[in-house]
């Protein structure tokens, strides 16, 4: 489904990401650890085409085409979905509204007929179920005055409804407690089918605890250094990333 | 970095869809001003002598002024003799006794506009006095209205039909001396709206002006008095466009309310002139003075404007709270894009006792778009809890554009509760991103999150015309991205 080749990129004229190699199959769960400033972020960000990360290098195929020529709102379309670390506030504009037209501007794009008011309601009521969310938070407007979890539990929220083919979650699981990140890691789990594929970004294996990946990876200098099994989140929640104080299991150094 | 600012840029700039020019025969006054071309404009109007007098009198006083300089505005200097103050649409001559005897060219213009007058006589309730350069063309549904005693009708078919009401209440807000351009309005004015509430009647539908500006090299000067006696409710919408020029146009209005003891008046604009073209050419200069007095005890004004148009605007519509009790209200979205330059504010003049206001604005900059919130609260020794609560909020699309907030609060009574908040913001890349990670176009994202910007002042306005303010501010920043 993805296919990253050599990929080079550079944020601000500093090369971030130096030749970095992946591949994801429908179906998979992989995560990419590493330490803070190896890329990690960076690589969900422009996979999903965020203005100013600069491709140099390489080439990035999505479901046999070229990615990187897509506008982020056709990458969005086409079914990346990227869920984010720090979720944007929209003053004005309920929940409820923004869901819907994303929802609708999707379904578009697949030639399917726009959701109207009754029936997305009736849609967002069973996902919210599913995740065990208010329906009050639809009507506040978006991300404004939520909470760390709550932010990120509307993300989860959101991809639920959108029901990504390549979901990349950027570190969902930082700043959450057990019961939130419980919440977030059965919403990621029920998204789990044959057709899609999911890329965890995150600092912590605790996440993984949850949703087991399929394969890791760890991102080092912007490369991937390693790459292993579920085990190899494992051993490095005992070793850490090779720099003191940065042992990914460590919750003392979560911000 | 770099891509999203000219992703901005292609999105804030687009054509002006009501920049056609209508061929219709008009009988204009030839360019300039002295007392002839005023003696003129009242006898083409058969106006009585207390009119004419009036507008000498106005004209001398303007002789004796010059044009304010203390806004945050830039134009080169006007020449107030090279603009015709009268142009008619020659039918009128004809006089139009029904919309059937009206020029079908000026109704095809109307419906351009989005103003079907026929259709919104039968089906969308709302009455439409329609002002063309400077006269009065048609006003729907007076016969309706008239039943209930309610007077709707063009400023010169009031003077002509009601000089007794004319001359108790023209000029008793804004008196001719009152500035620059409301003294030259005054002289010069050549038609407008009249609207008469009787006492105790509720207006049972919105009553609506649609003015254009159309012949080249004239100015317009229109004069709007509403008059809400006691008990009475109104609910008013004025709307503008002009066609594409080159040459600044300068339009010059004068609105003056009144609300006697108990009454209400709800005024809405929705201003569309003409903005210029992306590098500032051409586009109308509004120099426009809006003005109510809440003269009865409990009686409320409130002023909501969607401002879009125009390269410059200049507008403080102004509540003066003279009865106990009386609110008066300010809800503001100013738009400024390309070189458009918009100062714009209100003034709350606290009289009463236990008087209120309330002003929400929201000024939104793009392109190279310069926009000022200057608002005066003024709390007099005679007004005993008194309160107002403003808050003014700017929002900035780009780096090239500019926002300032010049609130002044003169409070001369311990008893006064006066309170400011005042944000900006701009809409980043982070937002636009996010929206567009959702399968949002850039368009689509930044009309979201301007309407949402938006939103207090929209749910101010009267239902049907919110949602056209909508679609305009979405047009107005619409772009042609591929």
């Amino acid at each position: 489904m993805l296919e990253i080749r050599n990929l080079q990129v550079s944020v601000a004229g500093q090369p971030i990401l130096k030749g970095l190699d992946l591949g994801v199959k429908g179906g998979e769960v992989h995560a990419i650890m590493g330490p803070n400033g190896s890329g990690k972020s960076t690589l969900a960000h422009v996979l999903a085409g965020r203005p100013g990360y600069v491709v140099t290098a390489g080439e990035v195929l999505y479901q046999g085409g070229n990615l990187l020529d897509l506008a982020a709102e056709d990458r969005a379309r086409q079914g990346i979905f990227l869920a984010f670390q720090y979720p944007v506030e929209i003053s004005g504009v309920t929940n409820v509204y923004f869901l819907k037209a994303a929802l609708n501007a999707r379904r578009r794009h697949n030639g399917q007929p726009e959701l109207d008011a009754i029936d997305f309601l009736a849609l967002i009521r069973s996902k919210l179920k599913q995740l065990d969310m208010d329906e009050s938070l639809l009507y506040r407007p978006v991300n404004e005055g939520f909470s760390g979890g709550e932010k990120k539990r509307n993300e989860i929220l959101q991809m639920a409804l959108l029901e990504p083919t390549l979901a990349l979650l950027d570190e969902s699981d930082s700043g959450l407690d057990i019961d939130a990140l419980k919440v977030v890691a059965n919403g990621i789990n029920g998204l789990r089918s044959p057709q899609r594929a999911i890329i965890l970004v995150t600092h912590y294996q605790r996440l993984l605890n949850y949703v087991v990946p399929d394969r890791v990876h760890v991102l080092a200098d912007g490369r991937i250094a390693r790459s292993g099994g579920r085990e190899l989140a494992i051993e490095l929640e005992r070793t850490g990333y090779g720099k003191p104080g940065d042992a990914p299991g460590t919750q003392a150094a979560m911000p | 970095m770099l891509k999203e600012a000219t992703q901005l840029d292609e999105l804030v700039s687009r054509e002006y869809r009501h920049g056609f020019v209508t061929d219709l025969e008009t009988d204009s006054v030839a360019q300039g001003l002295n007392e002839e071309v005023i003696r003129l404009i009242s006898a083409k109007k058969d106006e009585p002598e207390f009119m004419l007098e009036w507008r000498l009198k106005a004209y001398r006083h303007w002789l004796t002024m010059s044009e304010p300089g203390w806004s945050t505005i830039h134009h080169p200097p006007i020449d107030y003799q090279a603009i015709s103050y009268y142009s008619a649409p020659r039918s009128r001559q004809e006089g139009p006794q029904s919309l059937a005897d009206i020029d079908p060219e000026l109704l095809r213009t109307y419906e351009k506009l989005g103003v079907p007058l026929e259709e919104r006589e039968l089906l969308a309730g709302v009455a439409v006095d329609a002002v063309f350069d400077s006269v009065s063309v048609a006003t729907t549904f007076k016969a309706k209205l008239a039943e209930l005693g309610i007077i709707f009708c063009s400023f010169s078919e009031a003077v002509r039909e009601h000089p007794e009401l004319v001359r108790q209440y023209l000029g008793s807000v804004v008196p001719y001396t009152d500035n620059y351009f409301a003294s030259l309005n005054s002289a010069v004015f050549s038609d407008g709206s009249f609207c008469y509430i009787p006492p105790g009647v509720h207006c049972p539908m919105e009553l609506s002006t649609y003015f254009r500006i159309n012949a080249l090299n004239t100015g317009q000067f229109e004069r709007t008095l509403i008059i809400a006696d006691r008990d009475s409710y109104v609910s008013y919408l004025e709307g503008c466009t002009a066609p594409m020029r080159d040459e600044n146009q300068l339009h010059a209005a004068v609105v003056e309310l009144i609300a006697l003891d108990n009454a209400q008046i709800r005024y809405a604009t929705v201003q569309n002139w003409y903005p210029g073209d992306k590098n500032g050419k051409g586009g109308i200069y509004n120099f426009v003075t809006k003005r109510g007095e809440c003269r009865g005890d409990n009686s409320r004004i409130s002023w909501t404007q969607v401002e879009t148009g125009s390269a410059i605007t200049w507008k403080y519509p102004s509540v003066i709270l003279k009865g106990d009790h009386a609110h008066g209200e300010f809800h503001s979205v100013a738009l400024t894009n390309n070189y458009q330059q918009a100062d714009t504010g209100t003034k709350m003049i606290h009289l009463g006792k236990n008087t209120r206001s309330t002003i929400v604005s929201k000024g939104i900059s793009a392109g190279h778009g310069h926009n000022a919130y200057r608002g005066l609260v003024k709390i007099a020794k005679s007004a005993i809890g008194a309160r107002n609560y403003s808050q003014c909020d700017s929002l900035l699309l780009g780096d090239r554009c500019a926002a300032h907030t010049f609130p002044y609060i003169e409070v001369k009574h311990p008893s006064a509760r006066v309170e400011h908040e005042a944000t900006t913001s701009r809409i980043g890349e982070d937002q636009l991103f996010y929206c567009q990670s959702r399968g949002l176009s850039a368009e689509d994202a930044v009309s979201m999150i301007v309407n949402g910007f938006c939103k207090e002042v929209f749910q101010e306005l009267p239902m049907e015309f919110a949602v056209e303010a909508q679609k305009l501010l979405g047009v107005s920043l619409e772009g042609s991205i591929g």
